[in-house]
């Protein structure tokens, strides 16, 4: 220093991953909502129609043939709650210094990360539609594609954890929560997305 | 976890010895993950950038100046108006302050380093990768409205590019605020600056994602079916927003920060309503709950009592409380100038100039939303972003005026300062001004030829082409002064401005790990505390 300030021990460094986490977390919720909100627009502006009985009056949007497979976006729904548990399992365990609980639980949340995408891909398989098909059908893969590569980012994300952990960073309980986070996030993310895609359709 | 990374020499002496000079020094440029080059570079890269798009600018006025006669080839003309509108947004006004912040953030709060430095240029080498890639499919006929099918999806993926280093930069400037400040620094102690550099950088975070998302929407849409979004010539119907107000406002809250952080060193004493400017920084970025949502917030005086005023609150909360921001920090300038102790310096009051420039193109926006005023669709709203980015450019010469000699040792004199900042802001009015005389006249936002308006249509554009070539001057007389100056101008010493943040509190120019022992602070002026300046 070039002035008389009193001088300070190094920082205790503030949980920089998970702030970081933290921050591009808000930053994927509005990349995700801003999207939600234009498929909210253009379903609210499509045209309407009978329904096929004949009874109602519904919007145009979701074209007649398609139908949403709900058991895969359910099973997809499902996992991610069973992958938060792994995700939360990892934390519990790299804060109690249990190693190979801490492996294990990354491990299991990247296969259920690879068992959403798998699910996502199932549910592309079944409903059977081509993104050239019309307005609907684009929309529908640009929106789940992106959900799709936040999940892919994720598992990432566990993979790097899981080296690390596997690596002997032992003292490594920032990341694992960092990355339980982005998971936490990314599902509530999901609930939306399965709401307003999957069920609201 | 630590982010704090060691800085080894780019090459050892031997090394030196075979490769020439320049490339060594332009590999460690390219390469270094110190936040003072990353930042530097952010500003250079903007501000060359900057004299391309008032090049551009320029070239759109001389066809406009004749209507009715085609300089320009009429395939072309389209091009040079997206890019003049991508340059000013994403080439000048974002990542201006974005570098400033990167630069100098990380040494206001005291720390060694920024947070996850190869973050902060892994946003930079995206932005310039981004802009370069919009630049190269408008050339090739791609663009908002191109004809080359494959160029709009490289103008798409390449915005989508810009946006995503944006905010990779912006994260590391913000988290660096929030964790890596000095023993002491709480949140309210930070310089205002750093707390605009939080406030700004969190809004860009917010607010880019959802051109991101629409971009990847429209990409999905173009290249297979063109049925949602109407193929390449609704491109910005849908993406417009991104290009214009209200989301320029987030781009400028750092400017705003900039004013309040020099304001008090001019004045020479403390900010005494120091939570009423971190309230003004924080007002300016409510613009951010206008970006996302993609829409301008018109005030139709129409219908029922109830109708009015819903229309008049969420006008007011969409236009005006950024504006109130603006008046806030300005307010409490002129009452700190009233301690008459006032030393002006021509850093301040080129930042100040570009901050007023700023607010005379929110106050522009908030007529444009007026509906009586008839002016949406006129180029009173090119008007409006042309003053809000060379505002930002001008308030960011200042900035680097003022900040510069902690980066590089040496100061740009006052006079150089003085007059290239001048030359930019007279550009600027030239630029703008008749903009708006040409919007009410009813000149159409987005033509370069074929129209026509009752009034003096070679006047107004004539006046705008000076201004645009003003603007280019006076940035070449500012970046002749800042290389000449900074490479061999006057030494600076560590504190020429008798600073109050820990930025001065170390040698200029700031070693490569920022301090040689970090300060514990007990106010937020830590700098007047060791000087003995009573609070």
């Amino acid at each position: 220093m070039t002035l008389a300030l009193p001088s300070a021990a190094a920082p205790v460094p503030k949980r920089q991953a998970m702030v970081a986490v933290g921050v591009l977390s808000v930053a994927a919720i509005t990349l995700m909502g801003g999207m939600l909100s234009v498929w909210l627009r253009f379903r609210a502006a499509a045209p309407t129609r009978e329904s096929s009985d004949g009874l109602y009056t519904i919007k145009d949007w979701l074209p007649k043939d398609i139908t949403i497979p709900e058991v895969a976006a359910n099973t997809m729904l499902v996992t991610f709650f069973a992958l938060l548990l792994m995700a939360q399992w990892a934390s519990y365990s790299a804060k109690r210094g249990h190693d190979s609980h801490r492996s294990l639980a990354l491990l299991v949340t990247f296969g259920l990360g690879a068992a959403i995408v798998n699910a996502q891909i199932a549910v592309y398989s079944q409903m059977g539609i081509g993104v050239r098909d019309g307005a609907y059908q684009s929309m529908f893969y640009a929106i789940t594609a992106t959900m799709l590569i936040l999940v892919v980012v994720g598992m990432a994300f566990t993979a790097v954890a899981w080296f690390r952990s596997v690596g002997g960073r032992r003292d490594d309980v920032e990341v694992v929560n960092a990355h339980a986070l982005y998971w936490y996030v990314l599902t509530g993310i999901f609930v939306a997305l399965w709401f307003v895609v999957y069920v609201q359709k | 976890m630590t982010t704090i990374e060691t800085h080894a020499q780019a090459t050892t002496a031997s090394q030196r010895d075979a490769v020439p000079q320049l490339l060594v020094g332009i590999a460690d440029w390219v390469s270094s993950s110190d936040h003072k080059k990353i930042g530097r570079l952010f500003v250079a890269l903007s501000w060359l950038l900057a004299l391309g798009t008032a090049v551009v600018a320029a070239l759109i006025g001389i066809e406009r100046i004749t209507p009715s006669t085609a300089l320009i080839d009429a395939d072309a003309a389209p091009q040079l108006l997206a890019i003049f509108r991508f340059g000013l947004v994403y080439a000048v006004l974002a990542p201006t302050f974005v570098g400033i912040a990167i630069a100098v953030a990380p040494l206001q709060v005291g720390a060694r380093s920024i947070a996850f430095p190869r973050l902060a240029q892994l946003g930079l080498w995206l932005w310039i990768t981004g802009v370069a890639t919009v630049i190269i499919s408008i050339l090739g006929n791609g663009g908002p409205a191109g004809g080359n099918s494959d160029m709009v999806d490289l103008y798409l993926l390449g915005l989508a590019v810009t946006a995503a280093g944006l905010i990779a930069a912006a994260t590391s400037a913000v988290v660096t605020v929030l964790t890596a400040r000095t023993a002491g620094m709480s949140l309210e102690r930070a310089p205002l600056f750093s707390w605009s550099a939080l406030a700004g950088g969190f809004a860009i975070i917010a607010s880019l994602p959802v051109a991101i998302g629409t971009v990847a929407y429209i990409y999905v849409d173009h290249t297979y079916s063109r049925v949602a979004f109407g193929g390449n010539y609704a491109v910005n119907d849908h993406l417009g927003w991104s290009l214009t107000q209200p989301l320029t406002f987030v781009f400028v809250v750092m400017a705003v920060g900039a004013l309040a952080d020099m304001g008090p060193v001019v004045s020479g004493g403390r900010q005494p309503l120091r939570g009423g400017a971190l309230a003004g920084i924080g007002l300016v970025t409510t613009a951010v709950l206008g970006a996302v949502t993609q829409s301008q917030h018109v005030l139709t005086w129409t219908g029922s009592a109830g109708d009015k005023i819903q229309s008049l609150i969420t006008f007011a909360f969409f236009n005006l409380l950024p504006v109130l921001g603006v008046l806030v920090v300005l307010a409490l300038g002129a009452l700190g100038a009233k301690s008459g102790k006032i030393r002006p310096n021509a850093a301040f009051a080129v930042t100040f100039l570009g901050v007023s420039m700023i607010l005379v193109g929110m106050l522009g926006n908030a007529l444009l939303n007026v509906d009586g005023a008839d002016l949406i669709g006129t180029v009173f709203e090119e008007g409006a972003t042309v003053y809000v980015a060379y505002g930002t450019l001008l308030a960011g010469l200042g900035a680097m005026a003022f900040w510069g000699p902690k980066l590089w040792g040496r100061k740009i004199a006052d006079k150089k300062v003085f007059g290239a900042g001048a030359l930019v802001l007279l550009g600027t009015v030239l630029a703008a001004f008749p903009q708006y005389i040409a919007g009410f006249q009813g000149q159409p936002n987005g033509a370069v030829a074929s129209f026509d308006y009752d009034g003096p249509i070679s006047l107004w554009n004539g006046a705008s082409v000076a201004g645009h070539a003003l603007v280019i001057l006076g940035l070449l007389a500012f970046i002749g002064a800042a290389v000449a100056d900074f490479r061999s101008g006057e030494h600076a010493g560590d504190d020429p401005w008798n600073g109050h943040t820990l930025e001065w509190a170390t040698p200029s120019p700031a070693p490569i790990d920022n301090f040689s022992e970090l300060a514990s602070v007990a106010s937020a002026e830590p700098v007047l505390d060791s000087k003995g300046v009573s609070a």
